[in-house]
């Protein structure tokens, strides 16, 4: 299973990671219900938020991810780019533990959220998955109705007052309601694709996470539904960190402020503002990427 | 031009000959089974007609075959059969939701696994003989009660009922337990919440059509000393019972042919057609839910 070990001890990397505990509140992962509440309050735009310092991921013996550094600021949009199958979806697990459930994963390396390791021995991975939401490649919704659908992290976390109200913000922030106010009965399995990726979207930030991890959402969507998740990442940006990962270039430079840039192998190539990086990237290798020369 | 006249030869032509025989063969394939159970269900209705009647149904047997009945054999199966879907179920999910969802892949567990396809084949007069020296002769529950018999056609149900009940659980898309875990949920959560509504009709449907298996043992029955006739109905878990299989066995072994006869083939049409509604019922639970 997934576990962590200390980095290597270069002293750069450990002065980084004394900085960042030192600016950041600590976690309180490990007694969530304490700090969820008001986290709102202390959020401040731009501060780093998940840092990550020399991740690895092995699949077995296969590597996946070979020393990520990355600080991903609070408030923002991060794009997530690089040809397929290096290791972006890898990465969007890492942060939230998802790859607890694959049994020949491990990661090495530190990931700290609000300052905490959470590989550390004593962070829960469902407490962080609850301040950490997600959203999958592919539609996921339950075959249940589509309130249900919505209400599902609430009632999971025993979020239940105001459910009502929650449901139907969330539905709202996700630009989806007006589609589905007169049937919410209805099982979510009969909206479209795009509806179903905006009902997973609104099961998402029902809960109201801290973060939001988005991995490819838009990549089953027709134009249209894509330009409305695209806005409402947007938006979702004022309450949320999002993480994104897509296979479109041109929507990661419209909607992200920062981008990261893996390549094959699992190296984190290039990583800093989205301007710079679509109008001025370091590697050549990257400019090839994003000019659409391979990948 | 090739196309209007119809025989343009110039592409020339493959022999069918074989697949034509290949079909047959496979339609009469197909049809023997189907062809021996329609003769056999039109004998025993035909033998049963002028036997099966209501006064048969809701009689107690006697030795006079035009007063025999049926009765204390129907309903003591139908008691036998809640008793075994009470047990099996909730062991039967049991066990296959530890299999699915927790164990791991170590080598105890895959021992465990193939083991339980294992059991499913075991003879029906092995499970009687267990169920005989476990609840009869160590746990003393009493020869041929409602208890043991439900308990030891239970044990040979139970592999059938985990093993349906696994396909059902490993049928639920993974992606829907990462949706459930990637909005924070516990294991239990999941569990409760997203594989076993979405399994239940696949776990119904296995759980069902092992009922309609142990309708019809009557080995297990004898080994455990079911009464060959009785004359009430069970009134309680340690009532001594029959069961329609068992009885009929003894009236077929009566010297009497208006017995062997009569009186057996209007069991038997009595015995499949309970059969025949338990797998009805089966099906229809399977195409509400799909
Ligand atoms: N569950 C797994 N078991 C074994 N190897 C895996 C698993 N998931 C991913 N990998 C491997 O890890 C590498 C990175 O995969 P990942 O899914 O993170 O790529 P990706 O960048 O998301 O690709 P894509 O753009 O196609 O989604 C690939 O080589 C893949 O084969
Ligand atoms: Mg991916």
């Amino acid at each position: 299973m997934a576990r962590n070990v200390p980095d290597d001890g270069k002293p750069s990397r450990n002065e980084r990671i004394d900085a960042a505990e030192a600016s950041g509140e600590t976690g309180g992962l490990i007694e969530t219900s304490v700090t969820t509440e008001d986290s709102d309050e202390h959020s401040t735009p731009g501060r780093t938020i998940i840092e990550s310092r020399g991740v690895d991921v092995f699949y077995d013996d296969v590597q996946a991810l070979r020393g990520v550094d990355m600080e991903i600021p609070e408030n923002r949009v991060t794009a997530m780019i690089g040809p397929s199958g290096c290791g972006k979806s890898t990465f969007l697990r890492t942060i939230n533990r998802m790859n607890d459930l694959v049994d020949s994963a491990r990661v090495e390396g530190e990931l700290r959220f609000g300052g905490t390791n959470v590989y550390d021995e004593g962070v829960d991975p469902v407490a962080l998955r609850r301040r950490i939401g997600m959203v999958f490649q592919s539609p996921n919704p339950f075959p249940k109705s589509i309130y249900d659908n919505a209400a599902y992290g609430l009632k999971v976390q025993d979020k239940t007052d105001d459910i009502d109200d929650r449901v139907e913000r969330a539905l709202r922030d996700a630009a989806l309601w007006d589609e589905v106010q007169d049937r919410l009965d209805e099982s979510g399995l009969e909206l479209s694709g795009g509806q179903q990726q905006r009902l997973c979207i609104a099961r998402a930030i029902a809960v109201d996470p801290d973060v939001l991890l988005m991995d490819e959402p838009a990549s089953a969507l027709d134009p249209v539904a894509t330009s409305k998740v695209e806005d409402l990442i947007a938006d979702l940006a004022e309450e949320y960190t999002v993480v994104i990962v897509t296979h479109n270039m041109q929507q990661a430079a419209r909607i992200s402020d920062k981008t990261a840039v893996f390549l094959t192998g699992g190296e984190l190539v290039e990583f800093g503002d989205t301007n710079e990086i679509f109008e001025n990237p370091e590697h050549d290798r990257v400019e090839d990427y994003i000019t659409g020369k391979f990948g | 031009m090739a196309a209007d006249t119809g025989d343009d030869h110039s592409f020339g032509r493959i022999s069918r000959s074989k697949d034509v025989a290949f079909e047959y063969l496979t339609l009469a394939a197909t049809l023997v089974g189907i062809v021996a159970l329609g003769i056999l269900f039109v004998y025993v209705t035909r033998d049963a007609v002028g036997w099966l009647d209501w006064q048969f149904l809701t009689s107690p047997p006697h030795p006079d075959p035009y007063e025999a009945g049926f009765y204390p054999a129907l309903v003591g199966s139908i008691f036998l059969m809640i008793v075994i879907a009470l047990v099996t179920f909730p062991l039967g999910v049991g066990a296959a939701v530890y299999l699915e969802e927790y164990a791991g892949d170590g080598p105890v567990e895959r021992f465990v696994r193939i083991n339980i396809a294992n059991l499913a084949g075991v003879p029906s007069v092995v499970y009687g003989l267990l169920g005989l020296g476990l609840f009869v002769t160590l746990l003393d529950i009493g020869y041929g009660t409602l208890l043991v018999a439900g308990f030891t056609v239970s044990l040979l149900v139970l592999p059938i009922v985990i093993i349906s009940a696994r396909e059902a659980i490993r049928a639920v898309p993974d992606s829907r337990r990462q949706a459930s875990y990637g909005m924070g949920a516990t294991k239990w959560q999941t569990i409760r919440n997203v594989v076993l509504p979405e399994a239940l009709p696949g776990i119904m449907t296995g759980t069902i059509l092992a009922l309609g298996r142990a309708i019809g043992e009557t080995a297990p029955l004898i080994m455990i000393g079911a009464p060959t006739t009785v004359f009430g109905v069970p009134n309680s878990l340690f009532s001594k019972i029959s069961a329609m299989p068992m009885q009929i066995y003894t009236w077929a072994s009566y010297p009497d042919t208006a017995f062997q006869y009569g009186v057996v083939a209007a069991a038997s049409v009595t015995l499949l057609v309970v059969l025949l509604s338990i797998n009805s019922a089966a099906i229809l639970v399977r195409n509400r839910y799909q």
